[in-house]
C-alpha cells in the first residue's frame, strides 16, 4: 500500500505527543518549581531505493539516487531546567533555590526524591516536610517554642528561643545536583528521581560547589512561558492537520484507483 | 497488451514515491534542524531499436536536499544552539564516523558527554566533548564552550573545547540512513572559522508547509491522471474488442 499513509501516520503520532507535552506545560503554569518540557523529534531511518553513485552502465553512474525517509519519532521529552521567577511570599518556610540544585525529599519508600519546590511546612513533630508531608533531608527539627526561624542563603537553619538572645542552629539544608538534570525522571508530586542518564547526585551545602543559594520567604514559579506554549500549540495543531491531510490525500489516491479500474 | 498501460502504471507508481518523500517532509515539520528532501521526476526514454524512443517512462528521484535556513526559535536554554547562515555541527554517527547536522538541541549525558537531542555525540576540535560539573555553560559565537564555576568569584570562565563547525559545499553532501549529512566521498570536512552559532536558540525544520501541501495536491492530481490513462487504455481495448466482434 501507499508509503505516504504510514509516513503521515508517524507525523500524526509525533504531533499528538507534542500536544500532550504542551498541554502538560500549560496545566502546570502555576506549579511551584515546575520545569517545562519539550518534545524532541528525530527523522526515522531512510530507505535507499536507488543508491546515488551506483553504476548505471559500464562507464556511467547515477548522479542522484532515491532515498525515502520513513517519518518522524519522538525521541525524548526533555525538561528545560532554566530558572523560574522568584515570587516573594514572606512565608517563613518557603524557600527558593537561586541557581542549580534540588532539595532532597525522603519518599515513603525510603528513596530520595529531588525537587525545586520549596514550599515547606512543619509536621506535628516539628519536622520540616514538603506539601505532601514527606521529610526534607537531612532531617531538620524545629523546636516547639521557636520564636523566629531563619534559613540562610547557605542553608543554615537557625531559630531563636525565648530567654535566649543568640540564635541556635538546628540543621543545615543541603542541595543535590546532577551532571545531567534533564536525565532525571519526573514522578509527579513535583519530584524527580535519579536515573542512569542523570548521573549520581552530588550533595553539598548551598552556595558552594556550583550549587545555588537559598532565598527564604520566596518560591520559584514554574518556568513555563505561556505565550511560547500557545504558539507551540498552534504550530502543533496546524502540523497535525497537514499530516492528516496527507493521509486523506493518500487515501483518495487509492480510492481513485479502486473506483476507476 | 497495450504499452500505454505500462507507461501510465509506472507513472502512477513513481508519483506514489514522490508522495512518500513529500509526506516525510510534512511528518518532520517539527523536527529540529530538519532539511526538506526535494523530489523530481526524470524522463527515461526507451529506445525500441529503430532509433527513436517509442515511449518515455518517468523515474522519481531525490536529486538533493533543500538547505534553506529554517526559522529561529528562541528557547533561552544555554545549551541550545543554532547555526547562523551556512554551516553544520559535527557529530559522531553510530558507526563512529563523522557526520553533520543542523540540530543544535544539545544536552550532556550522565558522564557529561555533550550530545544532540537525538543522542549523537557532538565532536569538538579534540573529539567528544565532556562538560564538567559547572554552574553555567556558555557556547560562544565561534563554538567555543566555556564554563563558569561558582567559586571563581564570578569573573573567571574556563574554555574547555570548541565545537567543530564545518561548512562543506552542499553539493558534496548527502543524507545517510540516520538522517545525518555526510560527505559523498566519505571523507571528513575541514573545520571552518567563518561558521557562527547563536546560543539560546534552535533552528526549526525548513519544510515549507504551504508548498508541501500544494505539492501534495499536485502529486495526487497527477496520480489521478495516470489512473485515467489506465482507464482509457482499458476502454480502448474494450472498444477494439467490440468492433472486431463478428456478427
Amino acid at each position: 500500500m501507499s508509503q505516504a499513509l504510514w509516513i503521515a501516520k508517524t507525523g500524526l503520532e509525533g504531533q499528538q505527543n507534542r500536544l500532550s507535552v504542551v498541554s502538560n506545560n500549560l496545566a502546570n503554569v502555576n506549579t511551584t518549581g515546575y520545569k517545562r518540557a519539550r518534545a524532541v523529534f528525530e527523522d526515522l531511518l531512510y530507505q535507499n531505493l536507488r543508491q546515488a553513485g551506483g553504476q548505471s552502465s559500464q562507464e556511467t553512474e547515477l548522479p542522484t539516487g532515491l532515498s525515502l525517509g520513513t517519518g518522524v519519532r519522538t525521541v525524548a521529552t526533555q525538561k528545560l531546567h532554566t530558572q523560574g521567577n522568584l515570587i516573594q511570599t514572606n512565608n517563613t518556610f518557603d524557600t527558593a533555590i537561586q541557581g542549580k540544585g534540588f532539595f532532597q525529599i525522603l519518599k515513603p519508600n525510603g528513596d530520595i526524591g529531588y525537587t525545586r519546590n520549596g514550599e515547606f511546612q512543619v509536621n506535628s513533630t516539628g519536622q520540616l516536610v514538603n506539601s505532601a508531608g514527606y521529610r526534607v533531608q537531612p532531617d531538620i527539627i524545629i523546636p516547639e517554642n521557636a520564636l523566629s526561624i531563619t534559613i540562610g542563603s547557605d542553608g543554615i537553619v537557625s531559630v531563636t528561643q525565648p530567654g535566649n538572645p543568640a540564635p541556635a542552629q538546628v540543621g543545615v539544608l543541603q542541595l543535590a545536583d546532577f551532571v545531567n538534570p534533564a536525565g532525571l525522571q519526573s514522578i509527579g508530586g513535583n519530584l524527580y528521581v535519579e536515573t542512569g542518564a542523570s548521573g549520581a547526585p552530588v550533595v553539598g551545602s548551598p552556595d558552594t560547589n556550583n550549587l545555588g543559594s537559598l532565598i527564604q520567604g520566596s518560591i520559584e514559579s514554574s518556568n513555563v512561558n505561556v505565550v511560547e506554549e500557545l504558539v507551540n500549540m498552534i504550530e502543533t495543531q496546524r502540523a497535525y492537520e497537514m499530516n492528516s491531510k496527507a493521509i486523506s490525500t493518500a487515501d483518495q489516491m487509492l480510492q481513485y484507483v479502486n473506483n476507476n479500474l | 497488451m497495450d504499452r500505454m498501460l505500462y507507461v501510465a502504471m509506472s507513472g502512477a507508481k513513481q508519483n506514489m514515491l514522490a508522495q512518500a518523500i513529500n509526506s516525510n517532509n510534512l511528518a518532520n515539520i517539527s523536527t529540529t534542524g530538519f532539511r526538506a528532501d526535494l523530489a523530481a521526476a526524470r524522463s527515461m526514454p526507451l529506445y525500441g531499436g529503430s532509433g527513436f524512443p517509442t515511449r518515455v517512462y518517468s523515474m522519481t528521484e531525490n536529486p538533493g536536499i533543500d538547505f534553506k535556513q529554517g526559522a529561529m526559535s528562541t528557547t533561552g536554554r544555554d545549551m541550545d544552539i543554532a547555526v547562523a547562515g551556512k554551516g553544520f555541527i559535527t557529530v559522531q554517527a553510530p558507526d563512529g564516523s563523522e557526520a553533520y547536522t543542523r540540530a543544535g538541541d544539545l544536552t550532556a549525558d550522565n558522564a557529561g558527554v555533550l550530545q544532540t537531542g537525538a543522542g549523537y555525540m557532538v565532536l569538538g576540535e579534540g573529539g567528544p566533548i565532556t562538560i564538567p560539573e559547572a554552574a553555567k555553560v556558555d557556547i560562544g559565537k565561534d563554538g567555543t564552550i566555556s564554563i563558569t564555576q561558582v567559586g571563581d568569584g564570578g569573573g573567571g570562565s574556563t574554555v574547555i573545547d570548541r565545537l567543530k563547525l564545518v561548512n562543506p559545499d552542499i553539493k558534496d553532501l548527502k543524507r545517510n540512513e540516520n538522517g545525518l549529512f555526510v560527505l559523498k566521498n566519505g571523507e571528513n570536512a575541514e573545520a571552518d572559522d567563518d561558521v557562527s552559532v547563536v546560543s539560546g536558540t534552535i533552528e526549526t525544520s525548513n519544510v515549507n508547509a504551504a508548498s508541501a501541501l500544494v505539492n501534495m495536491i499536485e502529486l495526487a492530481r497527477q496520480f489521478e491522471m495516470q489512473i485515467k490513462m489506465l482507464k482509457t487504455a482499458e476502454e480502448n481495448n474494450a472498444q477494439a474488442v467490440q468492433m472486431l466482434k463478428i456478427g
